[in-house]
């Protein structure tokens, strides 16, 4: 009718219709709503220091107090090798990355649960709770590593210009918190054994990562597979931004990275298909 | 076509109860269940059994600017119908196009962190709801002055009353301005004024080209609000039409125990009474239309009771007391005393006119006098009269009218004189609006 009359029918703003195939990514939309994502890291950055009194002190606080404990038990008692690196630096610069991926992890899997009023009432991609939950800790991260930088000038190390890469790093270690919050939050959404399993998760993770001892210990044979861990890459490769050794050892930096791309990619994926389940199911 | 707002077809949504069961909220218990499959022949779920259409092939089509009001009984669908145009899930049958911006009022102050100030507040729910940053600081003061919470900007929500916490919550969505607002059931919480604000906002909407959706249970706001209405039972559209048909049969349908509208005794010997009168039939009808169709304020009806008059020559009256829900009695009327009457089946009817009732539920005594004075059967009726009241109010109160009566009667206004100099007294101007004006 309206083609005959020479106007142009209207497009609608939105369709909507049941959701049909595996790619429907709608990366528009998380672009459409970057103010709310500006919004939720902001509040929740907000909140870690509201009603505090060492609020702000905390977020160096926690690694410099681990990294102490760490240099007395495996420095000191247990003798661990650090790479001819003073042992507190060593430590610090992966308790660094490693904080910062700890609190992203627990923070981004429990993200849908607690945020459920938001996911049963407004619409947005749901994509954005996990995401602003991985993105708000990294302003910690900020904190943190001015304290590291008293650190190096304390012990005189100078950086090389690995440093450059260090952004690169820190990329790969917000891929990894991400990627692995999305599989999480999702499952946790209908699954609310994976809420009790995370501390525990956490902690075993961190034993298996070189945060406490040098990649260097772990024999040959089984370096690839561990290397599948990918936070391996995300730690050599903040150390070796930060501490200037001669070269690194590429090969964990590139499985831990492509592990990476895979398990991104797929976790997208799978939050996307079960994005509009939440509701239901939350 | 080219004004279409919402259009909706054969819009389904199934949900399963099997997957809502606690019983696979554990993965152990998941991994169990899966395990024990194998070695059993799977079954498929029974769908009658394991899940429920919440809404199934509702279709319609809403143009720009229409207020459309959405009634039904608790799980009848409206909520999931809200929930699917607001696209917080999706449906699993149909399709609906939306044309412009949705804003929804499903709940007020959804995202408000208790620890943030209310101005923090506004700008976190401002933005989650969907407006920009600039958009929210633009509208700030209007936000912060419609809310009343000016000097409480500053302080942590969660030190709010309640009516501020909801006064805020509806503040921001309220400024929203989308072209298609979707409603749910807000004006439940918050006081009168409140509830007033609320309703002005939203026929504001509508004058200024919006598109309303509008959940609601109370019917004299649906009624007052919106011109059309969509009735949904069990997921489906049971009527969709002028908003004063669809009330009225909605509420007709939905009144239980309460469409008795006669009492009939066939055998004397059995009916109420006594060796003088002997009841044979009451009823309770419209003076028009169908004896099913409900009464309402307007609505002028008769009250018919038939009797066996057993004494020659009697002279009978009939007085009828009307009683308020209350138990206060309305007021009594009755029949005039013609002279003596013959033995035999009589059936006297009782006229009473429209606007003359007040809502409720109403009872009566049927009373039957010899001689003028003499009392001589008392009957109280199983007959309910039930009024409704359907009428437009132009946007103030919305409760019951006071009175055991409400009678329209005949008011003049006629012009005197000027007005006389005020001298020192200043006169006031500062109704911003009618509205404004409303103390109720």
């Amino acid at each position: 009718m309206d083609i005959a009359a020479g106007i142009a029918p209207r497009k609608p703003s939105v369709i909507i219709q049941p959701r049909r195939g595996l790619f429907q990514l709608d990366l528009k939309s998380i672009w459409d709503h970057r103010e709310m994502l500006y919004f939720l890291v902001w509040r929740d950055v907000i909140l870690r220091f509201k009603q505090t009194v060492i609020g702000a002190a905390w977020v160096i606080l926690q690694p410099l107090i681990n990294m102490i404990i760490f240099t007395v038990i495996f420095s000191v008692v247990a003798r661990i090798p650090s790479d001819g690196v003073p042992y507190p630096v060593f430590a610090y610069t992966a308790l660094l990355p490693w904080t910062y991926f700890s609190q992203a992890l627990a923070r981004s899997s429990s993200s849908l649960v607690s945020g459920s009023t938001l996911v049963t009432k407004i619409y947005f991609p749901r994509l954005l709770i996990p995401l602003a939950a991985t993105l708000a800790p990294a302003v910690d991260l900020i904190f943190s590593f001015l304290l590291l930088l008293v650190m190096l000038a304390w012990f005189k190390i100078v950086p090389t210009w690995g440093l450059l890469a260090l952004p690169l790093f820190l990329i790969l270690a917000v891929m990894t918190a991400l990627s692995v919050g999305l599989w999480l939050s999702a499952f946790n959404v209908r699954y609310r054994d994976v809420g009790n399993i995370i501390p525990f998760l956490i902690q075993v993770w961190m034993y298996a990562s070189p945060v406490v001892y040098p990649v260097s210990m772990v024999p040959e044979k089984w370096r690839l597979l561990y290397s599948f861990n990918p936070m391996v890459g995300v730690i050599e490769g903040f150390r070796w931004a930060l501490l200037g050794k001669a070269r690194p050892d590429t090969m964990p930096i590139v499985v831990s990275a492509a592990v990476i791309a895979a398990l991104l990619t797929g976790g997208i994926v799978y939050f996307k298909k079960m994005e509009w389940t939440f509701a239901d199911v939350i | 076509m080219s004004n279409v707002s919402i259009y909706v077809e054969n819009l389904s949504k199934q949900y399963s109860i099997a997957a809502g069961k606690s019983l696979q909220n554990n993965l152990v218990d998941q991994l169990t269940i899966g395990f024990m499959n194998l070695f059993q022949r799977s079954e498929d779920p029974d769908p009658d059994k394991d899940s429920f259409w919440a809404l199934k092939d509702v279709s319609f089509e809403i143009k720009a600017g229409d207020i459309v009001g959405i009634i039904g009984n608790n799980g009848a669908g409206k909520s999931t119908l809200l929930k699917i145009l607001s696209r917080i899930t999706v449906p699993t049958l149909g399709r609906a196009e939306v044309y412009g911006r949705v804003g929804s009022l499903l709940e007020v102050g959804t995202g408000f962190h208790p620890e943030l100030t209310g101005r923090e507040n506004i700008f976190l729910n401002g933005a989650i709801i969907g407006m920009k940053k600039d958009e929210i600081r633009r509208r700030f003061d209007e936000i912060v002055a419609f809310a009343e919470i000016e000097k409480f900007l500053d302080v942590p929500v969660k030190r709010y009353s309640s009516g501020m916490y909801v006064r805020l919550g509806f503040s921001v969505a309220a400024h929203l301005e989308p072209e298609i607002l979707l409603v749910d059931e807000v004006l439940s919480v918050g006081d009168s004024a409140f509830q007033k604000k609320c309703l002005d906002k939203i026929r504001n909407a509508s004058l200024e080209g919006r598109t309303v959706f509008f959940i609601s249970h109370s019917m004299t706001a649906v009624n007052s609000l919106c011109k059309r209405v969509i009735w949904l039972k069990g997921g489906q559209i049971v009527e969709d039409g002028s908003s004063t048909e669809v009330v009225t049969k909605y509420l007709a349908t939905s009144l239980k125990g309460l469409d008795l509208t006669e009492e009939v005794w066939k055998d004397m010997n059995e009916a109420p009474g006594n060796e003088m009168v002997r009841l044979h039939r009451i009823c309770v009808r419209r003076q028009d239309g169908q004896q099913s169709d409900p009464l309402t304020m307007q609505s002028p009806f008769r009250i018919e009771i038939e009797f066996w008059n057993l004494i020659a020559e009697a002279n009978l009256h009939i007085t009828v007391h009307l009683y308020t829900a209350d138990g206060i009695i309305a007021f009594a009327t009755g029949s005039q005393n013609d002279g003596p009457i013959p033995a035999g089946l009589f059936r006297t009817v009782g006229y009473i006119p429209g606007n003359l009732m007040n809502s409720g539920i109403h009872r009566f005594v049927v009373l039957f006098i010899k001689d003028s004075s003499c009392l001589i059967h008392r009957h109280e009726s199983g007959v309910p009269i039930n009024i409704l009241d359907i009428s437009k109010r132009d946007g103030t109160c919305y409760g019951k009218e006071p009175g055991v009566v409400q009678p329209m009667l005949k008011w003049t206004t006629e012009y005197l004189d000027m007005t006389p100099e005020i001298g020192n007294m200043k006169m006031n101007n500062h109704y911003t609006s009618d509205r404004d004006a409303c103390v109720c």
